[in-house]
């Protein structure tokens, strides 16, 4: 890390500073990255069977567009994108649709997902397109609007987790401009080293889609958040950064969890704090991006590579050799740890993600999204099974949260069933980090219980909206007979 | 169609996959360690009195939590030590050569009564060692106000006395408040050093400040207690006493069992607030309930009075300082 000599010189160019905002709150976590942390992002190669979720994004799944006994080729849409909050799908590899079926996916729900044989041959009268998929864009004389519609036909959505879709983020309501374009580099799960390896690896492909962005949100603030336990990611940054002109800064975020909410890395970045729920990180002039996104939003544009692909980091003590793989979007979990040289010890936990928000698999038949950042095996002396005890009143877990709720009350509530009260504590506010039960020393599943309190919740809420529309719908039936 | 069959099958759970390996048992371990000190001097101090009462008070908390347990057909609980705990700060908090079947009374209460009838750990609203010792300071006022004399053996033929509070209390109640300051050694009032290492009558486990506050060193350390509570309650002592212009705010501070109640009995986490907010309200009304009952009440310490008052508003405490939400406005 080098910090300017003189302040004064440097006004306009890129500088590194370190966080002046501290969010209360938060755990440390094991964080194990060594595992995986030096491990050169490696390609594997294309399995000979992928299964194509529809529904790899935040938002409505994408309406499938291909059916049994179609021939697709690399690169096309096979997914439609499904209303304002949805992106498209495109198939990841050249193949044969065996099937389209519903699949489990990793969070426990299943979707429609396309069924591919990528070693079937291509048959008679189908031509596989040659050089680039889509069109490169030359992202320095292109429009707004047509860099804005490649994220969108990219398929690119948010890839640090929650898959919500680019091309809605960067472009904001009108009335509301973006001030700071912040870069989520913190990767605060335990574990994973996706993002880390290319901060290291592609950091001037994280530059080019820095420009890219900043060109489609119109001049702002460029803001890169990488914690300070990632010393190679921050010295790769500042050398591609170094000529950036304009009002860039690599800020280096304390080792805590969940810095990599949005939430909290934008008031650790920047300050500011977004307001209660329905407010964006838009209302208070920032965009967060996850790394990984960035890199995905460069190559569409300049190469004209949809997003089909992904860093993954495999990790775990049970897998033989820990990798960050570059796999395209649904390979089944059992090829990743194939390319992995199998298992040590037989896992008795496998999970889709980090260990603090990721998702326990029951099998290894389940596929990549652009969202997998990581598959974890775990042996036997990795997994915590306790038995949860009655809440004492330590008030651990609301000095964990972040979120500056109270999670001893909510999951007491739960336990009475009393969701009202749950709602009355702002249970809907919790993002599920997991620092609550992480830490308390009784073994509630705390998070469990926000997680229960929130569905029932949503769905009241669901129903309630329903009998509104059926009442409105009947009112209006009856009108015309008057 | 369902998701094909593997033979494999992983252990499925609910995020997060990791934990601070924070244990109930290893918080009650903790607070058994950091009552070693003062135990210790209190043995020191009293004798073979106050071995037996420490024993009586454990077994019996035991056996009474294993007992209710099964009775009550639920699982024992013995393995989180808090009934462990809730004898040595019940029985240090009684004064040493206690007939000993009051220990068992009061024991029994604390475990029966004031915390399995509740359902156990974290559901009590009183603090089960103070709220038994407020039983018994009612139902046994006689021999719950005899104090030995540290090393009492060496002069057999005046082995009670009374403590310092209660020898002040008759001072100032007795002679004009002027006039009445104490002179170390004199009616009772032990000299500063006597009162840091507790060579001077009350309970067995309340009279060493300086045993307490290495204790309370390792609860800091082990981040079991946080400051807010004990900060809060011995400024307010201090500020009241200078306030006041009674006895002097040490002898406020070092006597009575403030110390104790500060930082083990008003620590409490079933019966105290969960936020730092509330913890500071908590530790501010225990200190001013027991400088207003040393002041105006009939009993010369007051610290369990207070803080069992405090344990009953602890809810409403809670209530008024829920947090505010991250990026929330206030209301």
């Amino acid at each position: 890390m080098s910090l300017p000599t003189d302040g004064k010189d440097l006004v306009e160019s890129m500088k590194t500073v370190k966080s002046k905002f501290k969010f209360r709150g938060g755990v440390h976590p094991d964080y194990n990255k060594d595992l995986a942390r030096d491990k050169a992002i490696e390609r594997m190669p294309v399995p000979s069977e992928l299964v194509i979720s529809m529904s790899q994004h935040l938002g409505a799944p994408a309406k499938c567009i291909v059916k049994a006994g179609d021939y697709v080729t690399r690169g096309q849409i096979i997914g439609e994108r499904n209303g304002f909050i949805s992106v498209c799908v495109r198939a990841s590899a050249s193949g044969l649709v065996k099937a389209v079926e519903k699949r489990l996916g990793a969070a426990g729900g299943s979707a429609p997902a396309v069924v591919l044989d990528t070693t079937a041959p291509v048959p008679e009268g189908v031509v596989v397109p040659e050089g680039p998929i889509l069109q490169p864009l030359d992202w320095k004389t292109a429009s707004r609007e047509d860099l804005l519609k490649r994220v969108e036909e990219a398929g690119i959505c948010g890839m640090g987790g929650a898959g919500f879709p680019s091309s809605v983020k960067l472009n904001p309501p009108p009335g509301k401009r973006c001030e700071y374009l912040i870069v989520n580099g913190a990767e605060c799960e335990p574990y994973l080293c996706a993002d880390h390896r290319l901060m290291v690896e592609r950091a001037s492909r994280i530059r080019l889609g820095v420009e890219i962005m900043r060109k489609i949100l119109g001049e702002c603030a460029v803001r890169i958040a990488v914690e300070a336990n990632k010393p190679d990611a921050i010295a790769a940054l500042e050398e591609a950064f170094a000529d950036m002109v304009g009002n860039v800064e690599i800020v280096v975020l304390p080792v805590l969890y969940p810095q990599g909410s949005e939430k909290h890395q934008i008031f650790a970045t920047v300050g500011r704090v977004v307001p209660e729920p329905p407010a964006l990180p838009i209302d208070v002039g920032c965009v967060v991006e996850n790394v990984g996104t960035t890199v995905a939003i460069a190559d569409a544009v300049e190469k004209g590579e949809p997003l089909l692909e992904r860093v993954t980091t495999v990790s775990g003590d049970a897998v033989a050799e820990p990798k960050n793989i570059i796999a395209p979007s649904g390979t089944k979990y059992s090829d990743l740890v194939a390319f992995c040289s199998g298992v040590k010890e037989p896992p008795a936990k496998v999970i889709s993600g980090g260990t603090m928000m990721g998702f326990a698999v029951p099998h290894l038949d389940i596929s990549t999204t652009k969202t997998t950042s990581g598959l974890l095996l775990l042996s036997r002396k990795r997994v915590f099974q306790y038995t949860s005890q009655a809440c004492i009143n330590c008030g651990r877990c609301v000095r964990a949260c972040p979120m500056y709720i109270n999670p001893a009350e909510i999951s007491k509530a739960v336990e009475a069933d009393d969701i009202a009260d749950a709602e009355r504590a702002h249970v809907m506010t919790c993002i599920e980090c997991g620092a609550c039960s992480f830490a308390c020393p009784a073994h509630r599943t705390i998070t469990q219980f926000c997680r229960r309190a929130k569905n029932s919740i949503r769905a009241r809420i669901a129903a309630e909206k329903a009998k509104a529309v059926a009442a409105q719908s009947a009112a209006e039936k009856k009108e015309p007979a008057k | 169609m369902k998701p094909k069959e593997t033979s494999e099958h992983y252990v499925l759970s609910s995020s997060p996959h990791a934990h601070s390996h924070a244990s109930v048992s290893r918080i009650m371990l903790d607070v058994i360690i950091a009552l070693l000190p003062t135990t210790i001097a209190g043995v020191w101090f009293f004798g073979m009195p106050a071995v037996w009462t420490i024993a009586v008070c454990v077994s019996t908390c035991v056996v009474t939590e294993a007992l209710c347990r099964l009775a009550m057909k639920r699982e024992s609980t013995i393995g989180d030590f808090s009934a462990i705990l809730t004898g040595p700060l019940l029985a240090l908090n009684l004064p040493a050569g206690l007939p000993l079947w009051m220990a068992v009374v009061g024991s029994v209460f604390a475990i029966a009564v004031c915390k399995q009838v509740f359902g156990g750990l974290g559901k009590n609203p009183f603090n089960p060692a103070l709220a038994a010792r407020a039983f018994m300071l009612i139902s046994f006022t006689g021999p719950m106000t005899i104090w030995l004399k540290p090393y009492w053996w060496r002069a057999p033929d005046a082995v009670t006395t009374a403590t310092p509070l209660a020898a002040m209390k008759t001072m100032f109640t007795s002679a004009a408040l002027s006039s009445a300051t104490p002179r170390a050694g004199e009616g009772g009032i032990p000299s500063l050093w006597d009162l840091i290492i507790g060579n001077m009558p009350g309970c067995i486990g309340e009279v060493s400040a300086a045993a307490l506050a290495l204790g309370a060193v390792y609860l800091f350390i082990r981040k079991v207690i946080t400051w807010h509570i004990p900060v809060s309650y011995l400024v307010t002592v201090w500020v009241y006493s200078l306030i006041s212009g009674g006895a002097p705010a040490h002898i406020h501070i070092l006597t009575g069992g403030v110390m104790i109640s500060a930082f083990f009995m008003a620590t409490d986490y079933a019966t105290s607030p969960t936020t730092g907010k509330g913890k500071l309200i908590f530790g501010f009304g225990c200190g001013l309930l027991s400088m207003l009952i040393r002041q105006f009440g009939s009993y010369p310490e007051g610290c369990s009075f207070a803080i069992l008052i405090m344990n009953s508003v602890c809810p409403l405490i809670n209530r008024w300082t829920q947090p505010k939400p991250f990026g929330y406005k206030r209301k």
